[in-house]
């Protein structure tokens, strides 16, 4: 099964949580620790090898902050 | 191999977005650029931004676009159109824009049968100015200018756009959909298509009713604001096609 691999605009996210919620492995949660320029939290992904490479994230991402790429198992 | 499943549309500019977080907005923004990219109309597309939350929209659509005066957009939109056939035109309005003070100007556009794409964002409320009750407020909804609840008696019923245009003998397709999850963007992404062929084949007026989130003026979170969508206002506006065929020229 192919796997997917996410790659964030950090700067262009408002922090939302929109894919932290759709995402269907629920492997992707809000950096408590860390903000970006704008004083958002950053989005962090909690286990990269489970992402299958769905794209419901970026689907639901309304700033456009994520790219899905997908990668052969 | 690597292949890129997703990633930010060719349609959209390098400019952040200047709307709050979880907006939709921001969805309906890609459906409608990533629609201009596989139509490969992009070079010939001519926006109508409106005035409301969406009035900068102008800096977010990588193609040509006009900001129009308050709930015009659709009578701007008539004159490029009929100025230069070939541009593929559309206007993308709020409910405040289209609903209130534009709805003259759009239902005239609609029954002419100008060859024009319009998007329509509903979200209950007049986002920009301050979460002002709007036409399209749901009855029971707290707003500012509504702070005990929109009462049918004082304010009449929720208009409901996407049914008006129906009645329009010219307005070759009108359907309303959501964006409150990702089955639903899906859809709405199709329906955005279909808005736009129409016009490429010059089929004639089609409006697209895309029920959108005000997570801030609503008072609620991301999360909630579409879940509320879901169960509150898809209960009063259903979403489904409600016009989809040739202009109906019978007097």
């Amino acid at each position: 099964m192919a796997r997917g691999k996410l790659y964030f605009k950090h700067e262009d996210c408002k922090g939302c949580a929109l894919c932290v919620e759709f995402c269907p492995q629920k492997i992707l949660a809000l950096d408590k620790e860390n903000i970006n320029p704008k004083g958002y939290n950053l989005i962090k992904v909690l286990e990269p090898e489970r992402c299958i490479a769905c794209a419901f994230c970026a689907i639901m991402c309304p700033d456009s902050v994520i790219t899905v790429e997908r990668v052969p198992a | 191999m690597k292949t890129i499943v997703y990633q930010k549309s060719k349609g959209l500019t390098d400019a952040q977005l200047s709307y709050c977080p979880g907006c939709t907005h921001g969805i309906v923004h890609k459906l409608v650029s990533e629609a201009l990219v596989e139509l490969d109309v992009l070079d010939k597309a001519v926006g109508i931004a409106s005035v409301g939350c969406s009035v900068l929209s102008y800096n977010f659509f990588n193609c040509d676009m006009v900001q129009a005066a308050h709930g015009r957009a659709c009578a701007v939109a008539t004159g490029i159109k009929r100025a230069r056939p070939e541009a593929i035109v559309f206007s993308y309005q709020g409910d405040g824009d289209l609903a209130s003070i534009g709805i003259a100007e759009t239902i005239h556009a609609a029954n002419r049968g100008e060859n024009l794409t319009v998007i329509f964002i509903n979200n209950a409320i007049y986002g920009m100015t301050g979460g002002q009750m709007a036409p399209t407020t749901l009855l029971g909804q707290k707003t500012t200018t509504s702070p005990l609840g929109r009462d049918s008696k004082l304010h009449g019923l929720p208009i409901r756009i996407a049914e008006i245009f129906s009645e329009i003998p010219r307005a070759v397709f009108v359907e309303r959909v959501s964006v409150h999850n990702p089955r639903a963007v899906r859809n709405a992404k199709k329906a955005i298509l279909k808005a736009f062929r129409n016009q490429i084949e010059a089929r004639g007026f089609s409006l697209v009713e895309v029920l959108s989130t005000c997570p801030v003026n609503w008072g609620m979170t991301p999360v909630e604001a579409l879940r509320w969508v879901e169960q509150e206002m898809m209960a009063y506006y259903p979403v489904k096609t409600f016009r989809d065929g040739d202009a109906d020229e019978k007097a």
